[in-house]
């Protein structure tokens, strides 16, 4: 099978159509912070990339919002647009509710790939988004992360991974688990190759998904506040019997743990990233 | 004696009838063969029935089993000279996994797999075989090792989970874990894993990135328990029996789903029955599984290992 067919058919660069993007943004004037309650004018909260302006909170963006705020102007190129989840365990109600989140979201999938410039450095990207079955991984995001890796790798561009999951998704059993094992192959093999992979962990960060691709960057990042951690809170307060702090599992918590590179501002993400790219100039 | 299972309780009442008649046979003048012989018969055809013909939760209770027989009950019937090595230079040693080296027919092989307990003392010192971040950082260095001295590695996968506590948390389980799948991929030697019991998820994976992956026919392998994908997706852990047909998480099952390379046959009853009979199974899949590999180059090996990981999925596009 030819290489082109495999990728299947390629859009041409574009600019984000605004409709996408700001599909997911509850309608209104006003707009409250999820942690302080203050309330905002949602332009406002829109302009500052949806961290309060009071508090610093950093609220849950959209793909299409996340990959508005990082990439140069007209250089954007989607891949694998129409890949999406079968039902291969015709697992009970799961066609249903993956139909639901296309609808609310305007995704096929809880992640979109493709390439852009950072910075003026052009890079390969997977950026997921939690507001789609949370983030979950299944086969189609195994296979749009394992593609997008392995394209990366031939074309030798950086790969930037934007994480936000609750882990390996249920309703495909094992294959779901498998992708694990499938995506982490990928970053070995680009890794090895010598070129450049940079995980940014955004909230949340959380089992079969913090348990790969999401740990394995050449760096690690993660967005303040994101819960970032293997298992679940209340799970390990069951096992262990005892009340966890207040800030376990957080991007502050993994940092002070030894467990992240750094936790980046999302108004300095962009920034941050265009200088560590530059500093590995050819993709490397 | 081991626990019954309430599945097969008829077998073990009508095997407990025959011993009766059997008793009372001998010890009086009235012939009973004819009506032993009958309801010997029975037997035959009602665990052709039962053992046949497991339901996925049975197959859940049979991974389960307190006497389901562990890593350390295969390691010593089907290798020779086995020396454990310990600890991760890291941190410290943990007991849920055990790791070492020893002859496979002649060859030296690295072993690693997780360890249960046989009782609750050994259990807590175990962990109940579920692992720590050490216990992987562990495992990976002795696979490294056995990369260097060019030893096939056989794991076998036997855990819940990897541990879901405090320290693992701030000691790095996720990272633990994803750097495992990620070094194991790249490992230059053949890798085969066999479940064992239960294959709990990202735990379960942390050792189970092979070349060649096998379960035994009552393992069961599984994302999330059944338990907790019933508590999240119906909000009652009761559901987990129906958790655990729709998640597909047994031998035969993920034989079709084309996850798992090759189902284990277990003697009549569960592998507990006969740990010598199931050693001997294990052990004719085993040397096929190493001896195709053996024919690999390193590259080959890395090549093959990842054709099969890349294949792994079901999607469609829209």
């Amino acid at each position: 099978m030819p290489l082109k067919d495999f990728f299947g058919k390629r859009k041409k660069y574009a600019s984000i159509p605004s409709e996408k993007a700001k599909v997911d943004v509850p309608e209104g004037l006003m707009q409250k912070c999820d942690n302080c309650k203050q309330i905002y004018y949602r332009k406002e909260i829109v302009k500052s990339l949806y961290v309060c302006p009071n508090c610093g909170y950093h609220h849950p963006m959209t793909a299409w919002t996340r990959i508005e705020s990082l990439f140069d102007e007209g250089t954007f190129e989607e891949w694998d647009a129409g890949l999406t989840s079968a039902n291969p365990l015709k697992f009970p109600d799961y066609e249903e509710k993956i139909k639901k989140d296309r609808e609310k979201t305007g995704l096929n999938e809880a992640i979109i790939t493709g390439t852009g410039a950072i910075e003026g450095k052009q890079t390969a990207f997977a950026v997921m988004d939690s507001h789609f079955r949370m983030g979950s991984m299944g086969s189609a995001i195994g296979e749009k992360i394992t593609r997008a890796i392995e394209e990366a790798r031939k074309e030798s561009i950086p790969f930037i991974i934007f994480t936000a999951s609750g882990g390996a998704r249920m309703q495909e059993g094992l294959l779901s688990l498998m992708q694990m094992a499938k995506t982490s192959f990928a970053v070995k093999r680009f890794r090895d190759s010598g070129n450049l992979m940079i995980s940014v962990m955004t909230h949340p960060t959380t089992g079969g998904v913090s348990a790969s691709f999401a740990s394995i960057g050449d760096y690690n990042f993660a967005e303040p506040g994101a819960l970032i951690g293997f298992a679940g809170r209340r799970i390990i307060e069951q096992t262990i019997r005892e009340k966890l702090p207040n800030d376990f599992q957080t991007a502050e918590f993994q940092l002070e743990h030894g467990q992240i590179d750094k936790v980046i501002h999302r108004h300095d993400m962009k920034k941050t990233l265009g200088k560590i790219l530059s500093m590995h100039a050819d993709g490397r | 004696m081991a626990p019954i299972m309430e599945f097969e309780k008829p077998i073990v009442n009508l095997k407990e009838k025959i011993k009766e008649l059997k008793a009372f046979t001998e010890n009086s003048e009235i012939d009973l063969k004819d009506e032993i012989r009958t309801l010997e018969e029975r037997l035959a055809k009602l665990e052709e029935d039962i053992y046949g013909n497991l339901k996925p939760w049975n197959r859940v209770q049979m991974a389960r089993h307190p006497d389901r027989p562990t890593t350390l009950d295969y390691v010593e019937r089907l290798f020779e000279d086995f020396i454990e090595f310990h600890g991760d230079r890291l941190f410290g040693e943990d007991e849920a996994i055990v790791s070492g080296i020893a002859y496979y027919k002649n060859q030296p092989v690295t072993i690693i797999g997780h360890q249960r307990g046989k009782d609750t003392k050994e259990n807590i010192k175990r962990n109940f075989g579920m692992p720590h971040p050490e216990g992987y950082r562990k495992a990976l260095r002795h696979m490294k090792q056995a990369e260097k001295f060019n030893r096939p590695i056989i794991t076998f996968i036997d855990t819940k989970g990897a541990y879901p506590g405090k320290a693992a948390e701030e000691r790095g389980q996720s990272e633990a874990i994803a750097k495992n799948l990620m070094e194991m991929a790249g490992l230059t030697v053949p890798i085969v894993c066999v479940v064992i019991g239960e294959g709990g998820s990202g735990g379960a994976l942390g050792i189970g990135v092979g070349n060649h992956v096998h379960m035994l026919e009552n393992s069961t392998y599984s994302v999330i328990s059944p338990e907790g994908a019933a508590a999240i997706l119906w909000k009652d852990a009761g559901e987990a029996q129906r958790a655990a047909e729709s998640m597909q998480i047994t031998a035969p099952d993920l034989k079709k789903l084309g996850v798992i390379d090759e189902v284990i046959p277990e003697p009549k009853g569960g592998a507990h029955r006969d740990i010598d009979e199931q050693a001997v199974f294990i052990d004719q899949v085993l040397e096929k599984s190493l001896k195709e590999l053996k024919e690999l180059s390193s590259e080959d090996i890395v090549e093959e290992r990842w054709q099969k990981y890349k294949k792994i999925g079901s999607f469609q596009t829209v």
